[in-house]
């Protein structure tokens, strides 16, 4: 009973830490001094350096999901409206839960082993010790630049995914060009658009805070670090997944 | 009576009043009272795990007490936001067990750090003062390098320089020479004397090597010959201003002069003495 007390008493405080921390994080947006050099490093970093792996996710998932569909559709005679059932499932739904899982499984472990580190090695503390707070320095650049680098993310993934589709769709089912991108792109709603955007932008801030809050609370050296990037990794992707529903649930309610 | 923030007279730098520290259910910290006066060096010496280095994070105020009350300049800083100590924390330099050099900055960038929060320097003058720093250390070379291209020592003197750079008013050092081989000590030894002597710097200092502790109490810096010597020499006796606390398992042990450490009864101080 007092283990499942002190377990429950540990997550409470956790969560609480992580509130803390995120409402700091976004306070300081709005308060100097401001870390550009850092915020455009973190972009860079983010952003840029997670480009290979994001058009490689989106180029394939497209192709496989154009596979899949056509598969089903031939049964009813209309593999003409793969590149619709593509475009829908990559701008809703995949193409913003797959880019922020991988940016997630980079960026997030990322973060943490790096804020990890320094705060083993005690570079946190002498930070403070500087004068510098942890939190502007650290944590708020690396989620303006995620805030602003997922959502672009997300859409190269998407249009990556669509090439994928017209690849296996033009090379594989034999499916005529215009055909393909006229479905697809008939088929897109601006409530599809809404959704594919609003979702990396929520999952940005649990991409990095995650990371950030994970790599500020390490302890136990260098065994500690690797404990908090892994994670930091899992917590990262579980609340992008059940996020994901909520975001969904709400989003249909809103525009129904 | 005196208001909690006045209790510390002008002399008193640093002042801790029945200060307890635990984590996770276990005592770090007991009790512990003491005042480091100005210009005056206390040497803090303990077992592994006896709560010196969390004691030099309270006085920084990168922890907080779970009760008691810590004063630092006339101010008590046991119950400020972060934010609040800022300005105070402008007043010390610390300089940590491992360094805790910025991996990302240069040696140069490093040292710099410490005047970024002193905005009205300008960029030739904090150049000037960060060579300066560098120099004090004799590492002006390795400006440009990485922390991961310095050995050990060379390491802790860049964290001297970061410390001593924008001239603070107490200087905190955790285990400076801890590790390092007996010459690099004895260098880092030299510089904290130097340091002791020329600017009459209010230091705390936490070590478990005894030998450096009595070359802090028993040498000075003499300018005109830029060596050190005893502080019998010529016939004088020389005041170091350097004063012993011996911490044991979270308790104050022992506080006062090398003379008294010295001739001290107590068993755990003859053993750890010895």
């Amino acid at each position: 009973m007092g283990l499942l007390n002190d377990l429950a008493k540990n997550w409470v405080l956790a969560v609480q830490e992580f509130i803390l921390l995120s409402i700091r994080a976004v306070r300081n947006i709005f308060r100097s001094p401001h870390y550009m050099t850092d915020v455009l490093r973190q972009m860079d970093f983010i952003g840029f350096g997670s480009l290979p792996i994001v058009v490689l996710t989106g180029f394939f998932t497209g192709a496989v999901l154009a596979l899949q569909m056509s598969k089903t559709l031939s049964t009813f005679g209309e593999t003409s409206i793969t590149g619709q059932l593509v475009m829908l499932s990559l701008v809703r739904e995949l193409g913003p839960v797959l880019t922020s899982l991988m940016v997630a499984g980079r960026n997030s472990s990322g973060i943490a082993s790096e804020l990890g580190s320094m705060m083993v090695s005690e570079q946190i503390d002498a930070m403070r010790a500087l004068g510098t707070d942890p939190s502007k320095k650290l944590v708020t650049p690396r989620l303006l630049a995620t805030v602003v680098m997922l959502p672009m993310l997300t859409i190269i993934s998407d249009f990556t995914g669509m090439l994928g589709g017209f690849a296996t769709s033009f090379f594989m089912i034999h499916l005529n060009p215009s055909q393909y991108w006229t479905s697809a792109l008939h088929a897109l709603e601006f409530e599809d658009i809404f959704q594919g955007l609003v979702k990396p932008f929520v999952f940005a801030f649990i991409v990095a805070l995650v990371g950030c809050y994970k790599g500020l609370t390490t302890h136990g050296g260098t065994e500690g670090v690797g404990r908090s990037t892994t994670q930091a990794v899992v917590l990262a992707s579980v609340l992008i997944l059940v996020s994901d529903f909520f975001i969904t649930k709400i989003i249909l309610a809103v525009l129904n | 009576m005196a208001t909690p923030a006045t209790q510390a007279t002008q002399d008193t730098i640093v002042e801790f009043d029945r200060v307890s520290l635990g984590f996770g259910g276990k005592p770090v910290l007991e009790e512990i009272s003491f005042e480091l006066k100005h210009g005056e060096t206390k040497i803090i010496l303990g077992a592994t795990g006896s709560g010196k280095s969390v004691l030099l994070k309270l006085a920084l105020g990168l922890l907080q007490p779970d009760s008691g009350r810590i004063w630092v300049l006339g101010q008590e800083i046991s119950s400020l936001h972060e934010e609040e100590l800022f300005p105070i924390r402008q007043r010390f330099g610390m300089v940590f067990q491992e360094g805790a050099l910025f991996d990302s900055l240069t040696v140069g960038e490093n040292v710099s750090y410490a005047l970024e929060r002193l905005g009205e320097l300008g960029a030739e003058e904090a150049e000037r003062r960060v060579r300066e720093a560098l120099r004090f250390v004799e590492l002006e070379q390795a400006i440009e390098k990485f922390p991961s291209e310095l050995s050990g020592g060379m390491r802790r003197r860049v964290a001297i320089a970061r410390a001593l750079v924008s001239e603070p008013e107490i200087m905190l050092y955790d285990s400076p020479t801890a590790g390092l081989d007996p010459i690099t000590a004895n260098r880092i030894v030299t510089l904290i004397i130097k340091r002791r002597d020329v600017s009459r710097v209010s230091s705390l200092l936490v070590t478990h090597r005894l030998q450096d502790a009595f070359e802090l109490a028993s040498f000075y810096y003499d300018p005109g010959q830029e060596k050190l010597l005893p502080v019998g020499t010529n016939g004088s006796r020389r005041e170091t201003h350097t004063r012993f606390l011996v911490l044991r398992e979270g308790e104050i042990a022992f506080h006062g002069r090398l003379e008294e450490l010295v001739a001290a009864r107590d068993p755990y101080l003859k053993k750890f003495l010895a």
